[in-house]
């Protein structure tokens, strides 16, 4: 290997180096603050380290690893939200009893993980940096081990993540059989411009189920609420956004490279399961009155709408879902770190009921709630408006009216799961506050507080001001393609 | 720049309002105060210079424009820009919104400071609605007015509150949806036939297509505007909404919101789309003509006074609808004065209704009568109003609803016919408020004081201007001519300006 190779894996090294020296810290000095500080010095290194390795890309690490643009983008949103999810994580876990230490650990290791997925180009690389994302995303759910929840998120996700991943191996293992090779370029080499053999079609539909799976698409959806439920609040949003977010972008870059949808049965498959998704996520989510519950059917329906922008499949689409996954991530982290913030000792901040008149208890908190779910249900001023629009104008780029059209109606039924949590923050507006009620409510600690202000920030900026951003994705998306 | 600092200050003074509300109430209520006062002055500035700019050419389309790029990926410019009509509906919206800030004076006890925050955005976003000259921007907002729309409603509103809020924003934000299919889809057509990316209002006017694909994109805008406007089907939503709203959302949905509605059908989805509008109308004629005669017969039948109020509005914006339609100078003609006259005289009747319920806690008015005894001057000014709704010459309704009657006459005689009845149905719903509220015998011995000099000099200034649209309308009829006759449409629209 070159010393290039080196700059070029400096964002995964750090990583990898800050979990080990984690690790170690706390085998021999255990103190929770000092390894939070260190997790997130850690990340914040390998932040800094992108700019340095996109001097070297873009650049095939070994077969392995292709490191570009688009991969070092994904690897900075990826590193960014867990600089979140360990700074919330350090408020939440400071409340509970127990060792805490190893869930830093961990949680550098899932992110390394998630890295590694959004700069696969091999089938090896795709299935180590799965593995290592999901064994530690195993214990992240079941780590609060006083309560019975988190176990049986942690059983429920090991079981099912392990058949996916046996679902995933069958189907690498089918194309191997057709390609003889496992390298993503050179699979769809092989299989020629016309339609696939047979086996890589199955292949290939095999693969769509494995993640299907850890995107929680539906039919592949079951998973979901419970462990949304059951995981501590951070570690929900770990799973919502880090590990959804690094399955599509090497789905992305995958389909792109073989050009999947010249199988029409794909296409088709696909544009299945995206209905699917948008109708179950925000049907079943007008049942729920627990927050977590809803947050997660609604991010299935979420990943139903970015799929349409995968289906359009033209030149917008790799750029509407790269913008919408974005405005994702900003929102769902924002909207699950609030559901963290106001957790108490042994009981999450879940029933609809905690949320009650939160508007005049803590204003700047239901404030936060309030812009993430209209983000959520795209409505203008916020980052997820222009998602939405990317996806819809990518949509009729492609004349796919149909699904477009379904997309709008959903995203009404939407609006009326979250404006029902906007109703109940904003519920007794017209009694007066009693002092009782501000002295009860959790205080916000700096940390959280910053972090909380930080994702509001980049709400309105992405949502008044998306031209940079949409620039830059501009950028790494031609690189991707030239590739 | 005037154009942006009339929204901007808005905007700047609503988080100021809701600070303030800690440290004392009042305060955030003068600045909501304060703010449109300014508002107000720039924009009869802007008008007076006008006057100029007319005697001297009719040549320029804006008056003022302003243009910055926004989001360069898809040509999406922030673009203002004003003619006469945005600008007599840019004043209305500044008028009313002075009268709705000192109606909710002492309605709103609780969270004035909010109160008042959302009061402002919503007419930010009126203003926007009204001046923007971009459909990317356009569409912003109007998602703007809603939010803050909603949270009036759903906090401050009255007992079914939430209920009324939350369906008045799923029928809205399913229309706007629709539209904004519509604006992407005209786009897009755009983009294929020139190879240019652009939201620019005046690049998108003449982009040929298809007439099935230019119907379809031009119900995406109607459906979006029939909703706000509201037009019979849509207007499930408005009944309960004005009803729940306090008085000054009340008064911001009637006298502004709906007349977003009207205002998007004579700028965006007739001029667009002329030929599939002129196949269209017939339809839009006849929906116009039911909404005219279904709200007057609702209202007639409401024992709750706001309510009441509502359905007359699902009236009066019949004969807008009815108007646009048509597509002739009179009748367009018509139809502005009508939204203007109807924003006020339906302003006043809710602020009246409001302070009614603020002293007897009901706005059932099976439980009142005879009050004139009580509350005289409360008598008076509501004879004013009401007599102004049903279209008495020399109010501005009349001229209005007879200029559309005038103009439609010449399209489609007997859809006209037909709505001409509905001037005697609202002679019969607007008397019977007066009858069933002051007259008769008292239902309860009410004991309450009568209308303040704060209601006196808010409704003063709004029978003065009622009067003056109804007896000397020239100057407002030749700021619309203008603007009016350089649409793009599918009549000819040529119109007579007084030269001074």
């Amino acid at each position: 290997m070159a010393p290039e190779d080196f700059i070029a894996l400096l964002p995964l090294l750090v990583t990898a180096l800050s979990s080990l020296g984690v690790l170690l810290l706390a085998a021999f000095h255990r103190d929770h603050r000092f390894v939070a500080v260190v997790t997130s010095l850690g990340l914040t290194v390998a932040c800094f380290t992108l700019p340095v390795a996109a001097g070297v890309a873009p650049r095939q690490v070994t077969p392995l690893l292709r490191i570009d643009t688009y991969a070092l983008f994904y690897a900075g949103l990826i590193l960014a939200a867990s600089l979140a999810v360990t700074i919330l994580s350090y408020g939440y876990l400071e409340k509970q009893e127990g060792q805490r230490e190893e869930f830093y650990a961990l949680l550098l290791f899932a992110t390394l993980g998630a890295m590694t997925l959004a700069a696969a180009s091999h089938f090896a690389a795709f299935f180590l940096g799965l593995e290592l994302l999901s064994v530690s995303l195993y214990v992240l759910i079941a780590y609060v081990r006083t309560d019975s929840r988190p176990l049986e998120a942690g059983i429920k996700y090991l079981i099912l993540s392990g058949t996916s991943s046996a679902f995933l191996l069958f189907g690498m293992a089918l194309i191997y059989f057709q390609s003889g090779t496992m390298e993503f370029v050179r699979t769809a080499a092989l299989a020629g411009t016309a339609a696939f053999p047979s086996t890589v079609l199955v292949g290939l539909m095999l693969i769509l189920t494995g993640v299907g799976f850890k995107l929680a698409l539906v039919p592949f959806h079951m998973w979901a609420p419970d462990v949304y439920q059951g995981a501590p609040a951070p570690v929900t949003a770990f799973v919502a956004t880090v590990s959804k977010g690094a399955m599509v972008a090497l789905l992305l870059r995958y389909f792109v490279e073989i050009a999947a949808f010249r199988s029409e049965m794909l296409w088709w498959a696909m544009a299945g399961i995206a209905v699917l998704s948008m109708f179950a996520g925000n049907l079943l989510a007008l049942l729920q009155d627990n927050i977590k519950r809803l947050l997660a059917y609604s991010s299935i329906a979420h990943l139903g709408y970015l799929l349409v922008a995968f289906l359009a499949a033209g030149p917008l689409a790799a750029e509407a879902v790269t913008f919408y996954l974005t405005a994702y991530f900003v929102t769902t982290l924002g909207a699950f770190g609030v559901v963290s913030v106001l957790s108490k000792p042994g009981s999450e901040a879940e029933a609809l009921d905690d949320y009650r008149s939160l508007f005049w208890k803590q204003p700047w908190l239901a404030g936060v709630f309030t812009i993430m779910l209209l983000s959520l249900a795209g409505i203008p001023l916020t980052a997820g408006f222009i998602g939405k629009f990317y996806v819809i104008a990518a949509g009729v780029e492609s004349s796919l009216w149909v699904l477009i059209v379904l997309l709008v109606g959903n995203s009404v039924i939407g609006l009326f799961y979250y404006l029902r949590v906007i109703v109940v923050m904003a519920a007794d507006g017209r009694r007066r506050v009693r002092p009782a009620d501000t002295a009860q409510a959790p205080q916000v600690s700096y940390a959280d507080g910053l972090v909380l202000a930080a994702l509001s920030g980049f709400l309105f900026w992405l949502g008044l001001y998306p031209a940079p951003l949409i620039r830059l994705i501009q950028t790494i998306q031609r690189g991707m393609i030239g590739s | 720049m005037i154009l942006v600092w009339l929204i901007v200050l808005l905007l700047a003074a609503g988080p100021v309002a809701w600070m303030l509300e800690r440290r004392e109430s009042q305060w955030s209520r003068w600045i909501a105060l304060g703010a449109l006062a300014i508002d107000l002055v720039l924009a009869l500035i802007l008008w007076t210079e006008r006057e100029a700019t007319v005697s001297l050419s009719n040549q320029g389309v804006w008056l003022a424009d302003l243009s910055i790029p926004w989001i360069p990926r898809f040509g999406i410019t922030f673009h203002l820009a004003l003619d006469g009509l945005s600008l007599l509906l840019v004043l209305l919206t500044i008028f009313l919104g002075v009268t709705a800030v000192a109606a909710s004076w002492t309605e709103i006890r609780e969270r004035a400071g909010f109160f008042y925050f959302n009061l402002l955005w919503v007419l930010a976003g009126v203003l926007g609605v009204f001046l923007a000259m971009d459909l990317f921007l356009f569409f912003v907002f109007w998602e703007v007015m809603l939010v803050p729309m909603y949270f009036l409603i759903s906090v401050w509103g009255h007992e079914h509150r939430v209920y009324a809020a939350v369906k008045f924003f799923l029928f809205t934000q399913a229309g706007s949806l629709l539209m904004l299919i519509a604006i992407l889809g005209l786009t897009f057509i755009h983009t294929q036939q020139t190879g240019v990316v652009t939201f620019d209002y005046q690049q998108l006017l003449g982009t040929t297509m298809d007439q099935t694909v230019a119907l379809w994109l031009m119900l995406g805008f109607f459906a979006a505007f029939a909703v706000k406007l509201p037009a019979v089907p849509f207007h499930a939503w408005l009944p309960d909404a004005h009803t729940e709203a306090p008085t000054g959302g009340s008064v911001i949905l009637a006298g502004l919101l709906l007349k977003t509605g009207a205002y998007g059908l004579i700028r965006f989805a007739v001029p667009l789309f002329p030929d599939a509008a002129q196949a269209f109308a017939p339809v839009a004629m006849v929906l116009g003509m039911v909404g005219i005669l279904y709200g007057a017969v609702l209202a007639f039948a409401q024992t709750d006074l706001k309510r009441l109020v509502a359905y007359s509005s699902i009236s009066h914006l019949g004969f807008v609808l009815l108007g646009v339609f048509s597509w002739n100078a009179i009748a367009l003609e018509g139809a502005v004065m009508q939204m203007l006259a109807h924003g006020i005289t339906t302003g006043a009747l809710f602020i009246l209704a409001g302070a009614l319920q603020e002293r007897l806690g009901t706005r059932d008015m099976r439980r009142m009568g005879g009050l004139w005894a009580t509350v005289p001057r409360f008598g008076a000014i509501t004879l004013v109003f009401s007599i102004a709704s049903l279209g008495l010459p020399g109010s501005g309704n009349f001229l209005g609803e007879f200029l559309v009657l005038l103009g439609s006459y010449r399209a489609n005689v007997l859809v006209t016919v037909l709505a001409a009845l509905g001037l005697v149905a609202a002679v019969i719903y607007s008397l019977a408020i007066m009858q069933r509220i002051f007259h008769g015998p008292a239902g309860e011995s009410w004991t309450a004081p009568d209308l303040s000099t704060r209601d006196l000099v808010t409704l003063g200034a709004m029978i003065a201007v009622q009067v003056w649209l109804g007896l000397y309308p020239q100057p407002v009829l030749d700021t619309a001519g203008q603007a009016l006759q350089n649409l793009r449409g599918f009549g000819e629209v040529t119109v007579l300006i007084s030269r001074r």
